[in-house]
């Protein structure tokens, strides 16, 4: 990196986390400057230039800072980060420097943070299954290496847990395992703990690395916390041939220093205030998940979602969902219920499944039994409506079978607990709960189908 | 289309004043407006939107990241054109007409801005999205010495199942050939000699530039008389769109505008398709071109690749490109149906097309109209949309050709009110409304019938009557007078209850469930399923809605309505969609009669009875009860109103 020995002195304006000053010659877009204030330096990007100013971005907020003694430094370059695998089993901050007490990185490659738009004629066909051991997803809306699959959850959902509970079970054929990239932006310590907590507590704690952005850490500072863990991720995926996974959780709160920045810039809002380009902007964090044709390793992301007040419509979990290849969606009834999971199966996608799945890859009745489940458990869900127009007595007996079948989908299928089920398990879990239905009202799935798994006559 | 300037003549430099994002404003250049420039030292490729006092705004189409203010701008003198020949079919395009497949070998699987900025790509003088080293044979049509006028067909160049029209170009002027000959050539090199009206010598080559934002000019518009047949029945049957015409599809994530766009794709009746993958995923873009390789076209045998033509600016692709990319596919679709074929258009999808204009727009400073759309949004569209049509080529000999536009719509929130599917509703002749409950129901296509419209019956009556079955448009009327009445009964249902309905009714709900499961279920990805022709989807529907009047004669005849669905005829219904063979449509005339005939079979009730007899011994072969009739009706039915608040 060339430190320029220009530094100007004197900024024009403050205003929020934007500060505007003198341009340096040659100073171009995206670069990263060093913003020298009394007794710290902070980091700063060239969002805008304009004859003689430039508009610098703060990420460690413009607070303390003096229009007079402020130094401004050119660097010549974007941000970069280094990467190596030396990077797993460790914990950075929100520019990738290590806070716990391991040693010093020494980089492989030095990388731009921003990335470069993946050729989607390059991209290999995402194809193989993944399977994460909860049984909703696997069943229902499965993984695929290199998929974008978010999970939308609303204050006070286990969603982090979740979270942890896929990076820690992924498994892929062969009983390969993925290493976790945890990019926290913006949540508590305590969810941040939670999560290491659930790689400590399995022995993984050497195939995760951590870059933390809390609550009470500089806003806009979030906004380069994905970028940070993408980059490292495609290094590890793309580079090493690693199969990556990539949680990254808040992405409302990345939203929001979006939107605090955008104000800030005094840009033209779009809805509910975020600014026009978030969908632009969202996307060239997820679609650096995938898989390039013709090298090994892959990179999976899994965004946590917040929907404010449970609204699956607000501007970030909704541009989300146009972005990323289908959803998981939590449920407040259920966790209230002691689900656990709290999966609500009916709103659950995923885009990529059908060609991750079948026979070869899992079941060959494996779409045929996700179309059933669903298909039975929607009338069971729209029956519990109706009993409470009509009752239950008015019920014909396979409908109360039925209203039966959605109670113990529920508590037995999605609730499965803490324990990992593989396939196989899953598939029995989901027999187990067919079976209370009779045979006659399984009509998506073939009579030979039908035959292997139904004990009971015809 | 003026000849390039000559590289004699020095371009006029230019400085970089100001930037910000896609947005770069410079001084010292006297361009026109839609004229391209080159930014930066990397050349990045730019367009000029605006120019006042001296100061030219231009938007770039690469990333900007590293531009400073004093860098160089050099102006080309040309507008952004899409090179139109053989050599097409079967690429992938970015919004710039890049071929992505060859700088994926070239420049590796990262898009490096700048990376393929060869200064005659950028100025526009040779065709960089078809292969320039490829020969093709290409075959005189007319002599030395013929007298020649825009658009007139000079030869032609045979490319998989295409043939590609050798075209005078549109704005030339009467012109004489002076040569023209059998050759194997490139794209580039001249096949042959025009002399215009003013003397100047034009050659002849297998392709041509055309400005992407302009029209290509036809000879005289004509109406619309045929539909696009998608093998959907729900879309062929009781929405149909006009080849020629346009149908707009909105919906909420999840809902399957993709797997809608990809049934098109695969499936319509057209000679060529061009997809434009406008600011989606990658993924998807990766499926594609994983899948349509060895996909057969059902028309020709061939692979489905080589009549499809991909345009693929993902959303993580610069942004002002995704709006080139539109217009590069409608202008890609406008050259194939000069050549008299017939094209559909598929653009999934046009509200990102819309967020890029929102975002190039408020870079510029713009007051904007409602929800921070600029004001132009609509009359952008306008243009857009009336660029599909089914015209009579320019030129010699006459030529019929069409370019059917399927715009998806991604609203925000799955809200309909919102500007961009507001604004498209008055421009296509087709609404396809997908409907979050049916998708969350696993109803597939998730077109639902409240709200979907298509104003092109009465264009296309007479083309169903002499093609498929004069009894059309009754037997819509009936199909969708069936599903509004099955809302009409669950609304009493949800008052009084199921059991509190006349039997009547209950035939409605009976009737209304099989329309919805037995005929507008449609599996996309089952061999069988994905797509029939119109003949088989217009027995299915007589099958089905014959069952209205089979079961109120077997009321009539004394049978209780569940005895009479639980009729092994009924079973066989809900699974005639899967059936295929040469015989199909005698099976299914067969099978609609014997529905009509349930009251007759069932006159002394003995078959009915027999059957409800068994269910009662077998505890699982129970005929389906009202209220589960009722229940998933409304899971399929119900909340469509409602979709528009509580869905996405």
């Amino acid at each position: 990196m060339r430190l320029s020995s220009v530094r100007q002195l004197g900024v024009d304006r403050i205003a929020g986390p934007i500060v505007v000053l003198r341009r340096v010659a040659g100073m171009g877009l995206d670069e990263e400057v060093l913003v020298v204030g009394p007794g710290e330096t902070r980091h700063g990007r060239v969002l805008e230039l304009s004859g003689d100013l430039a508009v610098v971005q703060v990420y460690e907020g413009t607070f303390g800072l003096e229009v007079g003694s402020t130094g401004i430094e050119p660097t010549g370059e974007p941000f970069r980060l280094g990467v190596s695998d030396a990077m797993l089993g460790r914990v950075f901050d929100g520019r990738g420097r290590p806070v716990d007490d391991g040693p010093a990185i020494v980089a492989d490659r030095v990388l731009d943070v921003g990335g470069a738009p993946m050729n989607p004629a390059a991209r290999d066909h995402p194809v193989n299954f993944i399977e994460t051991g909860v049984s909703a997803i696997d069943l229902l809306a499965s993984l695929v290496r290199g998929q974008k699959l978010p999970i939308f959850t609303g204050p006070g959902l286990p969603a982090s847990t979740l979270a942890a509970r896929i990076a820690i079970g992924a498994r892929l054929p062969g009983d390969e395992r993925f290493v976790t990239i945890f990019a926290a932006m913006g949540v508590t310590r305590r969810e941040a703990d939670e999560f290491r907590d659930a790689f400590s507590s399995s022995a993984s704690v050497e195939r995760i690395a951590v870059f933390l952005n809390l609550a009470d850490d500089p806003v806009i500072e979030r906004l380069l916390v994905p970028r940070c863990a993408l980059t490292l991720g495609e290094h590890l995926a793309f580079g090493l041939g690693l199969d990556v996974l990539v949680v990254l959780t808040d992405v409302l709160a990345y939203g929001e220093a979006l939107r605090e920045l955008s104000t800030a810039r005094e840009e033209i809002p779009g809805r509910r205030g975020y600014p026009g380009y978030l969908y632009t902007d969202l996307a060239t964090l997820f679609e650096r998940a995938g898989r390039l044709r013709g090298r090994p390793g892959s990179l999976t992301v899994l965004p946590v979602v917040s929907m404010p007040d449970d609204d699956i419509t607000h501007p970030v979990p909704d541009l989300t969902g146009y972005i990323t290849e289908g959803q998981i969606v939590l449920s407040r009834d259920l966790h209230g219920r002691g689900i656990d999971p709290p999966i609500d199966v009916l709103p659950c996608l995923s885009r990529v499944m059908n060609a991750g799945i079948g026979a070869g890859r899992t079941r060959a009745e494996h779409r045929l039994v996700a179309d059933q489940l669903y298909a039975s458990y929607a009338r069971g869900c729209e029956l519990r409506r109706l009993v409470t127009v009509i009752g239950e007595a008015a019920l014909s007996p396979v409908e109360q079978r039925l209203l039966a079948f959605a109670d113990e989908f529920e508590t037995r299928f999605v609730g499965q607990g803490r324990a990992r089920r593989t396939l196989d398990e899953t598939f029995e879990a989901a027999w187990a709960v067919l079976r209370r239905l009779p045979r006659s009202e399984l009509r998506r799935l073939p009579d030979d189908v039908l035959d292997r798994a139904y004990p009971e006559p015809r | 289309m003026s000849e390039p300037r000559a590289a004699t003549e020095a371009p006029v430099p230019g400085r970089v004043v100001r930037a910000a994002g896609a947005i770069v404003r410079a001084a010292g250049l006297a361009p026109s407006v839609g004229e391209v420039v080159l930014v930066g030292e990397r050349r990045l490729f730019g367009e000029v939107i605006r120019l006042e006092e001296g100061v030219a705004t231009v938007q770039v189409y690469e990333e900007t990241a590293g531009l400073c203010v004093g860098d160089p701008v050099v102006a080309t003198g040309r507008p952004l054109v899409a090179w139109l020949g053989p050599g097409l079919l079967g690429t992938v395009l970015d919004g710039l007409e890049r071929p992505l497949r060859r700088l994926a070998e070239t420049e590796g699987p990262h898009l490096a801005a700048g990376g393929a900025g060869d200064d005659d790509r950028a100025a526009g003088d040779r065709p960089v999205g078809i292969d320039a080293h490829r020969r093709w044979t290409f075959t005189p049509l007319r002599r030395p010495g013929d007298r020649v006028g825009p658009g007139d067909v000079l030869g032609e160049v045979q490319e998989g199942p295409i043939r590609h029209r050798v075209l005078a170009q549109a704005d030339l002027g009467p012109a004489v050939v002076l040569e023209l000959r059998e050759a194997e050539a490139t794209v580039e090199s001249a096949v042959g000699l025009l002399e215009c009206a003013d003397g100047r010598l034009q050659p002849v080559r297998l392709a041509s530039p055309w400005p992407v934002r302009r029209p290509r000019p036809v000879a005289r518009r004509l109406p619309v008389e045929r539909p696009l047949v998608t093998g959907l029945r729900v879309l062929d049957m009781l929405f149909p769109v006009a080849e020629g015409g346009a149908a707009v599809v909105p919906g909420g994530f999840g809902t399957g505008k993709t797997v809608v766009e990809q049934s098109l794709a695969r499936w319509s009746d057209v000679d060529v398709v061009v997809y434009v993958g406008c600011g989606e995923r990658g993924n998807e873009v990766a499926e594609l071109l994983a899948t349509f390789p060895s996909l057969a076209d059902p028309r020709t045998g061939g692979a489905l690749l080589d009549r499809t033509v991909l345009i693929a600016n993902t959303s993580n692709m610069p942004v002002a490109a995704r709006e080139a990319s539109v217009q590069l596919g409608m202008t890609v679709a406008e050259y194939f149906r000069d050549q008299g074929l017939r094209v559909a258009l598929l653009a999934d999808s046009t509200s990102r097309w819309a967020e890029a204009l929102r975002e190039i727009g408020g870079r510029l400073e713009e007051l904007p109209g409602e929800e921070g759309y600029p004001a132009y949004l609509a009359s952008r569209l306008a243009a857009f949309y009336e660029r599909a049509g089914r015209a009579v080529a320019l030129g010699a000999p006459e030529r019929t050709g069409s370019v059917t536009l399927v715009a998806a719509v991604s609203p925000p929130g799955g809200d309909f009110s919102e500007p961009v599917t507001q604004a498209s509703l008055g421009l296509g002749g087709a609404l396809w409304a997908l409907d979050t409950e049916l998708a969350h129901a696993r109803h597939f296509p998730a077109i639902g019938w409240t709200q979907s419209y298509s104003l092109y019956l009465d264009a296309l009556e007479p083309w169903y009557a002499a093609n498929v079955d004069p009894a059309w448009p009754r037997l819509r009327t009936a199909a969708m007078e069936t599903l509004a009445r099955e809302r009409k009964v669950l609304d009493v249902v949800a008052l009084v209850g199921a059991d509190a309905i006349p039997e009547s009714d209950k035939v409605v709900l009976a009737v209304a469930r099989l329309v919805r499961e037995a005929f507008l279920r449609q599996h996309a990805y089952d061999p069988v399923d994905a797509a029939r022709p119109p003949a088989v989807q217009v027995a299915l529907l007589r099958a089905v809605l014959a069952a209205d009047a089979g079961l109120r004669a077997a009321l009539d005849a004394g049978a209780t309505l569940e005895a009479a669905l639980a009729s092994p005829v009924l079973a066989e219904l809900a699974r005639a969609n899967a059936w295929s063979g040469e015989d199909v449509l005698a099976r299914l005339a067969d099978l609609e009669r014997r529905v009509a005939d349930l009251g007759a079979a069932g006159g002394t009730g003995a078959e009915a009875r027999a059957v409800a007899a068994a269910g009662a011994e077998t505890p699982g072969a129970t005929g389906p009860g009202m209220a589960e009739v009722a229940g998933t009706a409304a899971a399929g039915a119900g909340p469509v109103e409602a979709a528009p608040e509580g869905s996405a």
